[in-house]
């Protein structure tokens, strides 16, 4: 199973992601992660929250362009080699790693890991059959 | 002090004298224009005006405007007063989507272009000893040809550099040592620039007089063009379809643009009302240009931001002074010496998928260079979460930019509706190099 990931384009000015955390404050959402991807002209911030579509509304509200796109949740042991474990077996299947990012789950303690792989559905397959877990939107509903 | 003038009993002519001879060459012209140019017969006709109603310069204000539509409409040729076989010379200025706007000569508008070109010259100083460097381009463009008529019309030797190739510029200022030169203020400062870059000095240099038009610029680039270039630096006003250069000159007083109201009359207007405003008010400039021969021009709304100045000037001529352009009514752009309308940035844009039709130009000047900056806005069905797709997305714009308008923009996405609009429509155009300063 593949997760909702919220994609924000935001400029670079000053405020813009605060403009962003206002928003999902006022719609009552948490954010589980968060991660920023910058350029010389814009960032794109990329953000897992509990809810989905209260986010989605609050920020096109907003005026503010957001889409979901599908990423990879895998959860890792918080010990060293669990994430290289995964890497080895993504690129073992010649899969490439687009971009990522983490954050500690209360779930078993161990972390969450973001993944935006060339080609998901792939790299679905190659994670479960290597008996990785993946996490679903309710995973993360904690 | 004393001023230099080319044609001291033209340009020093009392004002009354001045007015009947303005009063007599409309008249003349509003018949010729009723016999030969259809456009303007019917014009005549639908408001029930006929050429005998015109009897003094006053009446100007019965004619109907001229608009740049026109010209458009009746491209290539269809303005023109007389048959082809007079005419001795066509000019054309860059249009929004190739339309140019077309302007034709005869022998005697030559003379006449000559003539005003030679008093904005001879108005700074230049006499038959100059030598002239003329740095405005050469071809459809009026400035190189229409300056260097002037130059050669006072008997300079001149030298017909035309644009580009900055260092070989530079080596015939050294070594043919012109007196003066003619370019466009930004081009002026990048001679400068050069020059610096290169160890060059300006004592190598012998210019003594620079005549600077083609696009805005400032009191502040005046002074620095003067410093660095050594030279005294006058604004010069024209725009093709009146003449081209020549229109307008300032003296050696430098303050305030003398019209050469012999040949083109001035009217300050409302653009809303389309009636004339008081002298010391701005609004926008309407030239008719009363003694051409091939493309008479009768109340031209030219989109450019001036006034007409109150009080004499102390050089002494009778001429009005103008004050030169603070902005543009409509939104047509010079950067660069390149003519750019926001509807060719706006026919990239439909032309791309999933961009908004809203977007802003916005011109600034960096060091001596006109830079533009687009900004775009995304729409969401062309937002994605792949930072290589945007950076494309924006790449594809820049290209496309590049290739209608001929000069390199930087294009920034920007979020929806973070463009400022006004009663619904963007604000097309912010322009930071115009400033007023007077």
């Amino acid at each position: 199973m593949l997760l909702k990931q919220i994609s924000v384009f935001v400029e670079n000015r000053r405020g813009a992601v605060r403009d962003i955390t206002s928003a999902l404050l006022e719609a009552g959402v948490n954010i589980r992660a968060i991660s920023i991807a910058d350029t010389a002209e814009f960032g794109i911030v990329r953000l897992i929250v509990d809810k989905r579509k209260d986010a989605l509304n609050a920020l096109r509200n907003n005026n503010m362009t957001v889409i979901e796109s599908d990423v990879v949740a895998l959860a890792v042991d918080d010990t060293p080699g669990a994430l290289h474990a995964a890497l080895t077996a993504l690129s073992d299947s010649d899969i490439m790693v687009e971009y990522s990012y983490g954050f500690v789950s209360p779930i078993n303690g161990g972390a969450t890991i973001i993944l935006k792989c060339d080609d998901q559905e792939k790299a679905l397959g190659c994670l479960t059959a290597k008996g990785f877990t993946l996490l679903t939107a309710d995973d993360i509903k904690f | 002090m004393s001023y230099h003038y080319y044609n001291e009993a033209a340009e020093t002519m009392p004002r009354e004298d001045l007015r009947r001879l303005q009063g007599e060459r409309l008249c003349t012209m509003v018949k010729r224009v009723y016999e030969n140019v259809p456009m303007y017969r019917a014009r005549f006709d639908d408001i029930g005006l006929r050429p005998e109603d015109i009897r003094s310069i006053d009446d100007i204000t019965k004619l109907p405007f001229t608009y740049k539509q026109d010209l458009r409409d009746n491209y290539p040729f269809g303005l023109f007063a007389v048959p082809m076989e007079e005419v001795v010379r066509v000019h054309a200025s860059s249009g929004t989507t190739g339309k140019q706007t077309v302007v034709g000569y005869t022998a005697n508008d030559m003379k006449l272009w000559g003539e005003v070109m030679a008093r904005t010259l001879g108005a700074g100083g230049v006499t038959r000893a100059d030598i002239g460097h003329i740095s405005y381009g050469y071809g459809l463009f009026t400035g190189g040809l229409g300056g260097g008529l002037g130059s050669e019309t006072i008997g300079c030797a001149t030298i017909p550099a035309s644009t580009g190739n900055t260092r070989r510029q530079v080596t015939i200022m050294q070594d043919f040592k012109p007196t003066f030169l003619l370019a466009t203020p930004s081009y002026a400062l990048t001679i400068a620039e050069f020059m610096d870059q290169n160890g060059i000095s300006v004592n190598d240099l012998s210019l003594k007089a620079g005549f600077f038009g083609a696009e805005p610029w400032t009191e502040n680039m005046r002074r620095e063009i003067e410093r660095r270039l050594n030279l005294k630096a006058y604004d010069i006003y024209g725009l093709s379809e009146v003449i081209g250069p020549g229109v307008a000159y300032e003296c050696e007083c430098q303050n305030g643009l003398h019209v050469n109201e012999d040949h083109f009359f001035l009217e300050i207007i409302d653009p809303e009302t389309g009636e004339q405003v008081p002298d010391g008010t701005e609004g926008e400039i309407v030239f008719t240009c009363m003694t051409k021969e091939a493309l008479p021009i009768i109340r031209y709304r030219t989109r450019d931001v001036g006034m007409r100045m109150k009080g004499e000037c102390e050089c002494g001529r009778t001429f009005v002074r103008m004050i030169k352009p603070a902005g543009r009514t409509d939104d047509m752009l010079i950067i660069r010496g390149v003519n750019v309308f926001p509807s060719q940035i706006e026919s990239v844009l439909m032309e791309m998928e999933g961009i908004a039709p809203f977007f802003q130009m916005i011109v600034e000047r960096e060091g001596n260079l006109d830079k533009l900056t687009v900004l775009v806005e995304l729409t969401e069905e062309t937002f994605t979460d792949e930072v290589r797709k945007l950076e494309a997305i924006s790449r594809k714009v820049t290209d496309a930019i590049h290739s209608v308008l001929g000069i390199a923009a930087k294009v920034r996405l920007v979020e929806p509706k973070s463009i400022e609009r006004f009663e619904g429509k963007a604000k097309r155009v912010i322009d930071k190099r115009t400033q007023v300063n007077f």
